[in-house]
């Protein structure tokens, strides 16, 4: 029994460090300051990734802005507040959403706000990935908030805390390091999306300053590189996958450190 | 001595009712568990500034009873309640009730100690927030002191109050959990078995809690240890099946009960 443990563990963890040491050796060799600042140049003169670093970081940002408080305010519901029927049809629905695959997300938001708006902008990326947080967020936030024991509620209640005190000054604090360990995988998991990408953000060889246009991305930029026939760009793509997988450790880490149990 | 003061108080509430006043005055209560009837016509009443115990085996209602005097059970979905509790002549059930401000004023203490994942200050300064009792911080950090004081766990603590309560003993944190409920002041204090997860010696510290609380404070405690009602108690109360089978003065109850069923309980007949 320890042994097949051992073996499957061993398995498992070897892939993942095949996986992280190949994607490292591919990728350091093309790896330079100019690399990580510059924006897409021709092929055999060189450029960078830096407009789709920047790119991935607003898309990430408009898509927390939005996705993060609207998932946590839907776990609180589901778990604190929301009773019978009506949570248990909110939390079906929920869960079919996290079932979605991204690449349908991306095709609604591509009908319901870029075809209105009738070109491709990083608030539609945004809006698109928020799509695929909240329910992510959301089931997160509830499981969290329910590991909570009973007896911390009922403690507040007797000392005469209403209902909403109790969630917000007990419950939430409590379940925090929990609820930021959802949103973190949230945001790592929309960081490595390329498909509901490509219909809304659409990406870009330039450095964008306007949220109303389309903007780069990462990973729609390795999509880009990799599919293309020149072997400057495919090194470029191994590249952009190991900063994209520094930048989502990057995430990882500060959240922990942030999120540190103090109590 | 306990014997002969009790009596002199029996005697008291009959002739004098003014001498000694009904804090907790109890009528008729049924209380359902859906459709299970969990306590069956419950009346008894609680005198000022005593300390009451109620024991029973497992089961028997003691603790729904206890949780009836501070609504408590209100945040369990399903249950009911019919008959009549009132603190101070204000029936507490009564439609319109303030439940915020009546677990103010009746304060609990929980049968597994559950201080919030938070200093060991403002664990205590947590009731004094939420109520808006105190003006300014300095007020504030008296009224913990004092709380601390009174649960006798200020020595211990005094050094570390910014550290998490999360850290102190099993026993520290359970007399924590007193000096929360002490900090608003209540008028009443509901204990559920609160030392049955603790070794003797942190169990005696809160014996002698109770014996020093009960100047200021109507005390009423759940145990499961007779020896423990014996010690800490004046009044003691006996449950069974969710009927109050017998209520007497303490030293009565566990020399010569009135009902043939409490001393087959405190013999260890039965339950």
């Amino acid at each position: 029994m320890t042994s097949l443990t051992a073996l499957c563990t061993l398995l498992a963890v070897s892939a993942l460090l095949i996986i992280l040491s190949y994607i490292a050796w591919r990728g350091i060799g093309s790896l330079s300051f100019q690399f990580l600042t510059d924006s897409p140049k021709p092929v055999g003169e060189g450029g960078g990734i830096g407009n789709a670093i920047l790119g991935s970081l607003v898309l990430l940002l408009i898509s927390s802005v939005i996705g993060l408080p609207l998932g946590i305010c839907v776990g609180i519901y589901l778990s604190e507040i929301g009773a019978g029927r009506l949570a248990g049809v909110v939390r079906f629905i929920v869960d079919t959403l996290t079932g979605i695959p991204s690449i349908v997300t991306g095709v609604f938001v591509y009908a319901v706000l870029v075809l209105p708006m009738k070109h491709f902008s990083a608030l539609a990326g945004g809006v698109a990935l928020a799509l695929i947080m909240i329910p992510i967020v959301a089931r997160t936030t509830e499981e969290m908030l329910k590991l909570v024991p009973h007896s911390l509620r009922e403690g507040a209640l007797a000392l005469g805390a209403p209902q909403w005190r109790v969630t917000m000054g007990v419950i939430i604090p409590a379940a925090a390091p929990g609820i930021a360990t959802g949103a973190m995988l949230a945001i790592a998991r929309v960081s490595g999306e390329t498909a509901p990408l490509l219909f809304t953000a659409f990406g870009s060889r330039f450095f964008n300053t306007s949220l109303n246009e389309p903007i780069a991305s990462l990973t729609v930029q390795i999509y880009n590189y990799a599919l293309s026939p020149y072997d400057e760009w495919h090194a470029q793509a191994w590249a952009a996958t190991l900063v994209l997988m520094t930048l989502v450790l990057g995430i990882n880490i500060i959240v922990r450190l942030v999120t540190r149990k103090r109590f | 001595m306990t014997l002969t003061l009790n009596r002199d108080l029996n005697r008291d509430l009959r002739s004098a009712p003014s001498v000694v006043k009904t804090k907790v005055a109890v009528r008729n209560l049924d209380f359902f568990y859906g459709r299970v009837q969990a306590l069956h016509n419950i009346s008894i009443e609680i005198p000022e500034r005593i300390v009451m115990a109620f024991i029973g085996p497992s089961g028997c209602g003691k603790s729904t009873f206890l949780r009836t005097l501070n609504r408590m059970n209100d945040v369990i979905p399903g249950t009911r309640v019919s008959g009549h509790v009132s603190i101070d002549d204000h029936d507490i059930y009564a439609p319109g009730t303030d439940v915020v401000e009546l677990r103010r004023r009746v304060g609990m203490v929980f049968q597994k100690s559950n201080p919030f994942p938070k200093s060991i200050f403002d664990n205590v300064a947590y009731g004094l927030r939420i109520n808006r009792v105190t003006r300014s911080s300095s007020e504030l950090a008296d009224r913990v002191e004092e709380a601390l004081k009174d649960a006798a766990l200020w020595n211990e603590v005094k050094d570390r109050l910014k550290t998490s309560a999360l850290s102190l003993s099993g026993g520290q944190q359970q007399r924590l959990c007193i000096a929360r409920a002490l900090a608003i002041r209540p008028e009443v204090l509901l204990m559920d078995e609160p030392a049955s997860a603790l070794d003797p010696i942190a169990t005696s510290k809160i014996e002698e809690l109770i014996f020093d609380l009960k100047k200021q404070y109507t005390i009423v405690i759940v145990t499961h240890n007779m020896q423990q009602a014996a010690r800490v108690s004046d009044t003691t109360a006996f449950f069974l099946l969710g009927k109050l089978i017998e209520v007497n003065a303490t030293e009565k109850m566990f020399t010569a009960p009135n009902e043939k069923l409490t001393e087959d309980y405190i013999t260890g007949r039965f339950g």
